[in-house]
């Protein structure tokens, strides 16, 4: 058993939410730079260097990239041979957000009863998804999600006979009536198959990987291309007014399904793609 | 692009003179206001009160920054979603209201506010909020402060980049660009 103390969980939770906002990874800026330079639309082309610039000021500066500093969504895998010793491992997280939302000037967004909504003011409680793995080991990844780009999320309980068409014809329209709401350019995640709850998970685990790397699966990476081009003709663009740049890329991540189910969900992560791991 | 630089307070002949998908730089004096805002604004008008701010030729930006770190005017502050204001947002350009800055489409009550009442309406870059930071040369609460961030702040900034999305003739750069740029086969 290796032990692993608390006191550096919640270190490493703080110095991922800042850095997560303040620093945008260079997997998402270099697809927008990329894109600038195909994009037909001189407005989009002005807009995507204004996100060029705007990374760069918040990195210089050390503030955040966007005001929506996000809701705290964490990943952990834990190594069944860690013992965690010094306290809980989810109160070691929340108070690693706590400390980073604070002392990182990050805007708290987080209303503690969604009915009531008054604001627990230091941006806890986090959205914790713990997964146990063989190894000694802790990775924790944080991916901090605004408001604006998670409100367009969809899912739908497809029937199996409509198969990919159905698929892609979901996913398609879920861009389109997102429109200029999350902020675009975009990166879609997509979940495809396992159970209702699953497949939502599927969809945000998705935006996880490094922005353009594809799915292993030939048949999923080609699914994800086919997408991409479909999102990208509807002419939403940069900020919906008007462009091809309208997502960055397509992630797929797919699960066993029911024979009798075909879910898919989609989860859609603005430009401003944050996520930051860090392995203890 | 060609840009275009304006200074509040706005006139009509300012506002005439923009049309959809101009980049604008805005200087001077505005307003940052949100729902909690908007609706106390409101009320006091339906009680036939006087508002605490002189909107007349102003702008207002739908803002909700994160908070300042020492030493600097304000935090990150990008635009947030206009929807939410489209509820009060005709009853503010009866009382001459020029200009809302802000990300999303309105409704087609507003965008008729805005052809009626000589007003515009701006996109910032959603996201850009710390470009849009360094455009802010001060800022201090106006009214409602115990409203904490959702407070009407004044700022003063120099050269604000937005975008003009729906102009004083009725038209609408969200589906206009689309239209553009869609490619259908
Ligand atoms: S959708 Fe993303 S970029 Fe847009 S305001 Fe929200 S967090 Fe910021």
């Amino acid at each position: 058993m290796r032990e692993i103390n608390v006191q550096s969980i919640i270190e490493t939770v703080a110095k991922l939410c800042t850095e997560a906002n303040y620093f945008l990874g260079s997997d998402v800026l270099d697809a927008i730079k990329e894109a600038k330079e195909k994009e037909a639309s001189t407005l989009g082309k002005d807009i995507l260097e204004q996100l060029v610039t705007n990374a760069a000021i918040a990195r210089e500066e050390s503030v955040p990239m966007c005001q929506d500093t996000g809701y705290a969504v964490i990943f952990v895998e834990l190594g069944q041979d860690v013992h965690i010793v010094g306290g809980a491992l989810n109160d070691a997280i929340n108070e690693g957000v706590r400390k980073g939302y604070t002392e990182g000037y990050l805007r708290k967004s987080i209303v503690g009863h969604p009915l009531e909504r008054k604001n627990t003011g230091d941006n806890t409680p986090a959205v914790i998804h713990v997964k146990v793995v063989p190894g000694d080991k802790l990775k924790i990844t944080i991916a901090p999600k605004g408001g604006g780009s998670e409100n367009m999320s969809a899912i739908k309980m497809l029937k199996p006979s409509e198969g990919v068409e159905g698929v892609k014809k979901f996913v398609v329209e879920s861009v389109k009536a997102a429109g200029s709401n999350p902020c675009p350019p975009i990166v879609v995640g997509v979940g495809i198959g396992g159970t209702f709850e699953k497949c939502a998970y599927l969809a945000k685990e998705a935006l996880l990987r490094p922005v353009g790397e594809q799915n292993p699966l030939p048949d999923i990476a080609k699914l994800e291309q086919d997408l991409l081009q479909a999102i990208n003709k509807l002419g939403i663009g940069p900020q919906g007014l008007g462009g091809r740049t309208t997502a960055l890329a397509v992630h797929i991540e797919i699960y066993p399904a029911h024979i009798a189910s075909l879910p898919v969900a989609v989860n859609i992560n603005c430009h401003a793609a944050r996520h930051k791991e860090a392995i203890l | 692009m060609a840009q275009v630089r304006i200074t509040t307070p706005l006139t009509d002949e300012v506002v005439e003179k923009l049309t959809i998908g101009q980049q604008v730089l805005i200087s001077g004096k505005i307003y940052t206001a949100r729902d909690a805002a908007h609706k106390k604004l409101v009320d006091l008008l339906k009680e036939g009160k006087p508002l605490p701010i002189d909107i007349e030729g102003q702008i207002v930006y739908y803002v909700g920054p994160s908070p300042a770190k020492p030493g600097q005017v304000i935090g990150s502050a990008g635009p947030t979603t206009s929807g939410r204001m489209d509820a009060y947002a005709p009853t503010l350009m009866g009382e001459g209201l020029k200009g809302m800055i802000g990300k999303g489409s309105r409704t087609k009550e507003v965008i008729e506010a805005m052809q009626k009442y000589k007003a515009v309406y701006f996109a910032a870059v959603g996201g850009a909020a710390a470009l849009i930071a360094k455009k802010i040369t001060s800022s201090k609460v106006i009214a409602y402060p115990e409203l904490g961030p959702e407070a009407i702040h004044e700022l003063i900034v120099e050269d604000l980049p937005v975008i003009v999305v729906n102009d004083i003739y009725g038209r609408d750069l969200y589906q206009e660009g689309i239209k553009n740029y869609a490619i259908n086969d």
